[in-house]
């Protein structure tokens, strides 16, 4: 089955993000197809390379960036809801004149028609969030 | 349908709306401090009970163990691990999570 998964909550916060993962993970487990991860709202900022939580905690941003290499996800994080919260790829650094971008390698960042298309394309739309 | 909710009882009321608007035959997933809402001995037990006249309601089995309630939850609810999520995902046509 094809599943797509919408991200509302940033990392280490509550624990949506750690939800959202475990369930992707499984669902591939499982041999289920994940259409694309869209992170929206506050769930943009699982996508920042500049995260440094402690060595022997879990590293949400590297933890999504390493399941995206695995399983070739396509995990797109929302244009607007970056932008308000400072997260850019070079694209974006350059036409907003900022001296350098942040974006975690696995995520891209695009609009929100990402997110009906993965809901036109996908069998199960779930949100995890606060 | 699949109902998920994610927040305690005691914090928020998306359990009530939740059960209130689930209809017979549906499923509710408690999930992170939604679990709470699966647990004996609380103001929302009996509302819980009730409503497992009409719907299934499941509880994520990590989520529980992580906070050491295993040993408190109400007879009738069923635990799942994450692939158990998965599965009640697929078997259901549509998932709405309260959030």
């Amino acid at each position: 089955m094809k599943f797509g998964i919408l991200v509302n909550e940033g990392p280490y916060t509550h624990e949506a993000s750690d939800t959202a993962y475990q369930f992707t993970k499984a669902a591939l487990e499982k041999g289920h197809e994940i259409v694309r991860v869209f992170f929206y709202h506050d769930g943009v900022n699982n996508g920042t390379r500049l995260t440094t939580p402690p060595q022997d905690e879990r590293n949400i941003v590297k933890r999504w960036g390493e399941l995206a290499d695995q399983h070739k996800l396509d995990m797109v994080v929302c244009v607007a809801a970056a932008q308000r919260r400072g997260i850019v790829d070079t694209d974006e650094a350059k036409r907003h004149g900022k001296d350098a971008d942040n974006i975690a390698p696995g995520f891209h960042i695009s609009g929100l028609g990402q997110l009906i298309d993965a809901g036109i394309k996908a069998d199960r739309l779930v949100v995890f969030g606060d | 349908m699949l109902h998920t909710v994610n927040k305690s009882p005691f914090e928020r009321n998306t359990l009530e709306s939740c059960l209130r608007h689930a209809k017979k035959g549906s499923a509710v997933l408690l999930i992170e401090d939604g679990v709470y809402g699966a647990l004996k001995g609380t103001t929302v037990s009996g509302k819980v009970s009730e409503a497992m006249k009409s719907v299934t309601v499941y509880a994520l089995q990590p989520d529980i163990e992580a906070r050491g309630v295993q040993n408190r939850v109400l007879d009738g609810i069923k635990l799942v691990d994450y692939g158990g999520f998965v599965d009640l995902v697929t078997e259901h046509n549509a998932t709405q999570s309260w959030l």
